[in-house]
């Protein structure tokens, strides 16, 4: 009988890359057409980062690369090796959840929580940024992400309380 | 998404080499419109080069005291910029008026300036689109066109330019920077982009072998009277219907010298110096911008869903170059 070869699941196009997520280092064989997300998602196995709209127009997708928030979605895992990255997993510590997550708690700032470890992870980055000082700030720099469930005054509440604490 | 393989450049003249003679094959730097473009099947490149590691990621005062913006520096680290804030202010209002802030974190200058229309037919390859397919059609000008172009329009596109950074750039006269299999040359930002004619495909005059690396800002500020004026379907986070950037100069009351940009109106980012040129040396006033709006807007041509344009246009013509006059510094 003929030896059937086993399928090539390493081909010429797979690469090996690191990411640091979360503080964690996970080294990935990887195709270039699979996005960040789908790396946190489907290899990392980390699924608290969310799939909206998959175009960069909702921002369920955001963590943070490098300390800064992106759109996950994107961007390709290929391009962000050895990069640091965090995601709603790796923001709370020691077991204390982080102001932010608090917040939003406090202020009921979501319905259904799809949007919220983007808008989380979205407004870690703005407090990041230092840009905002108002509350029509926050709502301008956190329009990259929608709630459709309509959660945006408590979501901006949460925010500033925050901000305003810092 | 289709499959392709993937490289990281080393150097510009890698780039370079690397991109000469294959057609298929693209550059890739934010990618937040490539990625976009390659998840609804609309671009297809069978190879990607990530131009991430290249040294274009500065912002420097040239020795003549012309700024210059890294092809690779993010449009947020641009808008945020002290230089660029306190010099080019028109810059940072219209960087920050566009996109995100997850978007303004990963996109980076050259990848601004060649991004590519919004146009839902050129999105929707079930439709025909000369940008995308040429030969196959405009879907828009018999279609839905609410955000098409009024001027420099075409019987075979009448796409938008989608950008808010290029429309600046257009006021500032900035020059972009590009590096070929030729050697560098210099891009006047008015000869960058192009209109559809008959060759909506082309968007701008970049040779497939050049990669953009940098944008050159020239030393005149205009850091007093300016204005980035957006209007748009929602108050954040959408294209522009209409948007105007103005910057102006008076001497002795009366108007020395003004520059009037318009966005999403055309396929490139319009201007018309006739027109500020008439307005040299009259005074700043309601009236003689009014007109010279009448002016800019005379050739305008829409195709129904767009027919309020050119009135929205002049008006915000009218009230950009008032806030311009008006700024409190």
């Amino acid at each position: 009988m003929d030896q059937v070869a086993a399928p090539v699941l390493v081909d010429q196009a797979t690469h090996t890359i690191t990411l640091t997520i979360n503080k964690i280092p996970y080294e990935l064989k990887i195709q270039p057409w699979v996005t960040l997300l789908d790396a946190i998602r489907e290899y990392v196995q980390l699924t608290g980062t969310k799939k909206g709209c998959d175009q960069g127009q909702c921002g369920a997708c955001t963590v943070l690369v490098n300390g800064k928030r992106i759109n996950s979605c994107l961007t390709l895992a290929v391009m962000k090796d050895g990069a640091d990255i965090t995601t709603i997993e790796g923001v709370a510590e020691d077991g204390i959840l982080h102001p932010l997550q608090q917040a939003f708690i406090d202020h009921d700032a979501f319905q259904c929580g799809y949007c919220t470890p983007g808008q989380i992870c979205s407004a870690i980055g703005l407090l990041n940024e230092g840009k905002a000082r108002t509350k029509e700030d926050i709502q301008e720099l956190m329009s990259g992400n929608l709630c459709r469930c309509g959660a945006y005054t408590n979501i901006v509440a949460a925010v500033q309380q925050v901000k305003d604490k810092l | 998404m289709n499959n392709f393989t993937y490289s990281q450049a080393t150097g510009i003249d890698n780039a370079v080499n690397e991109i000469t003679g294959h057609e298929k094959s693209m550059f890739i730097a934010g990618g937040t419109n490539l990625i976009d473009l390659m998840k609804e099947n609309v671009l297809h490149p069978d190879h990607l080069i990530d131009i991430n590691g290249l040294h274009l990621t500065s912002i420097e005062f040239l020795d003549d005291g012309r700024l210059f913006l890294g092809a690779l520096v993010t449009n947020a680290d641009t808008a945020w910029h002290p230089e660029v804030e306190k010099k080019y202010p028109l810059l940072a209002e219209a960087i920050l008026a566009g996109a995100s802030p997850q978007l303004r974190n990963m996109a980076t200058n050259g990848g601004n300036l060649m991004q590519r229309t919004r146009c839902y037919y050129f999105y929707d390859t079930s439709t025909p689109c000369n940008k995308r397919t040429p030969g196959s059609g405009c879907s828009a000008i018999n279609g839905y066109n609410r955000i098409h172009a009024i001027l420099g329009t075409s019987q075979h596109c009448i796409a938008v330019h989608p950008s808010d950074m290029c429309v600046a750039l257009r006021a500032i006269n900035a020059v972009v920077q590009v590096k070929g299999k030729a050697g560098e040359r210099l891009i006047p930002i008015e000869h960058f982009h192009r209109l559809p004619a008959y060759t909506p495909q082309i968007d701008n005059n970049l040779a497939h072998d050049e990669l953009i690396t940098g944008i050159i800002l020239p030393r005149e500020h205009f850091n007093t009277h300016y204005k980035y004026l957006k209007v748009r379907d929602r108050a954040s986070y959408a294209f522009a219907l209409v948007s105007v950037a103005v910057v102006l100069r008076l001497k002795e009351g009366v108007i020395d010298e003004i520059r009037i940009a318009l966005g999403g109106v055309a396929h490139k980012p319009w201007r018309d110096e006739g027109v500020e040129n008439w307005l040299k040396d009259k005074p700043a006033t309601d009236e003689n911008f009014a007109e010279a709006a009448d002016m800019i807007l005379q050739e305008a041509k829409t195709f129904g869903a767009n027919d309020f344009k050119p009135a929205l246009a002049k008006r915000a013509i009218v009230r950009a170059c008032r806030e311009a006059l008006n700024r409190e510094i």
